[in-house]
């Protein structure tokens, strides 16, 4: 293993921001996997974690590949995650819509193309990531239509869902665009949680990831289980929206089958308890998306199905 | 007359609203809008909208509807929050919005449904706590053609004509000029702070605009003739170090070709980091104001003359 600083930029009265790799392997850069690049990325920072101490032992044990080189970036913004800031602490921008990045434009401009010039020429970028909007999540691959996208190949982490989606124009500097649009075959990995970790999906997630370069004969040590992968379009996905706002308490959990008319979640007024409003299954199907936070707005999408094919 | 034009419920005893206030008089049904607040830290706008009622009350010729938005991030404005807090989400990236979405994206596509149509939509912003801006109006050069002739009549001192970026299609000015509503993108002053001057040389802008609009019968007072560029004109100076901008140069004004801008200092050290000269003859028409600089922090714009 080598760990080499990719990227590092100096501040007035704090310490160096060093954004660090850690090479495995020797050969043709093969795969690069970035961790956080939010500072609240906490789950994907532990994830690579992970990751790190089983290439460093698969390492000793001869169990990565000749001509095969991983690369593991687990965190980018801990400026932000070390002060509990999601974004760029100084001017709150996020990193992940600078890519390609301009290295003689602004702060995260700067990061960005630090970062996306150690890592543009990696035949695979798996990017370990999370959503706006506070919640959890199936676990599943998810990859833009660019043109270049490579959806076949994403069915050999084994996870049960890849989720494919149109890029909408803010989209353009996402590091997952722009490794497809520098011909990396690029995938978004979403585990369960983002601000907390939960072990679980930590190791579904890692075992994928595992599983992927085991089948792309990078390392030797194979991965049992795994699912064949169904392909869905998230325009596909059913969100169920509240109307009423105030406390919410959900019956059902992520990845949880439910039934046709099956009570989801209710809206309790936040004064009295008194239950404003149901949020009731429309068909069966799996529950994809589930909003976490105990106290909810209104207009608010608190759950995503997965509807059954009929 | 005030209206809501969006509305949830907040968990708390709260409703969330956005509201316009409609000033209408005589037949006509041509229509301005006067929008800002979608940055919640952006306040040269509510000055504008304040003032330009004062003036408006002491008219007798209006003929047509004036619809003034004062506050689209009504939840970022009372928190000095640029963002949709919360959601930790820049409003000027989800329109067009979607009906259908969550509730940012839904109040967005509330809020284009009520702006579209219009004869002439001005989005006033403030720049943002960091840089200080000269009244200037800003085009997409997709859509410099149809918004040039509208964008001179502003009273203000710049049109800078700027390329193409598809992130830049998430704004709401963007995805107004798509449904052809004409819609200005104004940026003036500082975030957190009022500049009185420039707020009153946007309002007799506006005047003039809705003069040429039919919107005012009587005189109005004349207007400055803009500058007007493109990209390649600008020229953007950037902090090599981290460290305490202090400025030398005034905002706003001519500079010649290697004018002291500022310094960058280490006040922990005392050393003078670094010393910013202007790289060509112009107007410093971007200068910063909030002195701490990270490496690449933007301390200036200067327009090449």
């Amino acid at each position: 293993m080598e760990e080499k600083v990719i990227y590092e930029l100096k501040s007035l009265y704090r310490d160096h921001l060093r954004i660090k790799g850690y090479q495995f392997g020797q050969g043709k850069p093969s795969v690069c996997i970035v961790g956080s690049m939010r500072g609240n990325e906490v789950q994907q920072l532990y994830l690579c974690a992970k990751l790190i101490q089983k290439f460093t032992k698969y390492e000793q044990q001869g169990m990565i590949n000749k001509h095969y080189s991983i690369l593991i970036i687990p965190s980018i913004n801990h400026y932000g995650m070390n002060i509990n800031h999601r974004f760029w602490p100084q001017d709150d921008t996020d990193i992940n819509r600078m890519f390609p990045g301009y290295s003689e434009g602004e702060t995260t401009q700067r990061i960005a193309q630090g970062v996306f010039d150690a890592i543009k020429d990696f035949e695979y970028g798996i990017q370990l990531t999370s959503f706006y909007i506070p919640g959890e999540f199936a676990s599943h691959i998810r990859i833009m239509k660019t043109g270049l996208e490579d959806i076949e190949t994403a069915k050999l982490f084994g996870l049960p869902y890849i989720v494919v989606r149109d890029p909408r124009p803010y989209d353009t500097t996402t590091l997952n665009f722009n490794w497809q649009i520098w011909e990396t075959k690029a995938y978004s990995l979403y585990t369960k949680e983002t601000d907390i970790i939960d072990e679980k999906s930590v190791q579904e997630g890692m075992n994928s990831i595992l599983r992927f370069l085991y089948q792309k004969g990078m390392i030797k040590q194979p991965m049992s289980g795994g699912y064949v992968s169904e392909i869905i379009e998230e325009k596909q996905m059913i969100s169920l929206k509240c109307q009423q706002a105030g406390i919410l308490k959900r019956f059902v959990e992520v990845e949880e089958y439910v039934e046709k008319g099956q009570i989801l979640a209710q809206i309790l007024n936040s004064y009295d308890a008194s239950v404003i409003e149901e949020i009731v299954a429309p068909t069966s199907g799996v529950i994809f998306f589930l909003h976490v936070k105990p106290l909810v707005y209104g207009r608010t999408a608190i759950i995503k199905m997965k509807i059954d094919k009929i | 007359m005030i209206e809501t034009i969006a509305q949830a419920m907040l968990p708390v005893d709260e409703k969330y609203e956005i509201k316009k206030n409609r000033i209408q008089k005589g037949k006509s049904q041509k229509r301005i809008c006067i929008v800002t607040g979608t940055h919640g830290d952006e306040l040269e706008g509510q000055y504008v909208c304040f003032q330009l009622q004062e003036i408006l009350k002491q008219r007798d010729d209006l003929n047509g509807i004036v619809d003034i938005y004062p506050s689209l991030n009504p939840l970022g404005m009372d928190s000095m929050n640029r963002k949709v807090p919360f959601f930790d989400l820049d409003m000027n990236r989800v329109f067009p919005g979607d009906k259908e979405g969550s509730l940012v994206e839904s109040v967005a596509y509330d809020i284009i449904q009520d702006l579209k149509g219009a004869d002439l939509v001005v989005d006033i912003h403030a720049s943002n706590v960091y840089l200080k801006e000269i009244p200037q109006i800003r085009i997409n050069e997709t859509q410099a053609k149809e918004l040039i002739p509208l964008a001179k009549l502003m009273n203000v001192d710049y049109i800078w004509i700027h390329s193409a970026s598809t992130v830049l299609e998430s704004t709401l000015a963007y995805s107004l000029n798509v449904l052809h509503t004409p819609t200005l993108v104004v940026e003036m002053g500082v975030g957190l702070r009022i500049t009185e001057k420039y707020g009153h040389q946007l309002i007799d802008g506006i005047l003039n605009t809705m003069k040429e609009l039919g919107l005012l019968e009587n005189n109005v007072k004349p207007v400055k003739e803009p500058i007007i560029s493109l990209d390649k004109n600008v020229h953007f100076l950037n902090a090599k170090y981290a460290g305490l901008f202090l400025p030398i140069m005034s905002h706003d004004h001519f500079v010649e070709e290697g004018s002291l801008i500022g310094k960058i200092v280490n006040p922990l050290s005392g050393e003078v980091l670094d010393s910013i000269y202007s790289p060509c003859q112009g107007l410093l028409f971007t200068l910063r104001e909030y002195p701490l600089v990270n490496e690449g922090s933007l301390i200036g714009r200067i327009l090449e003359r």
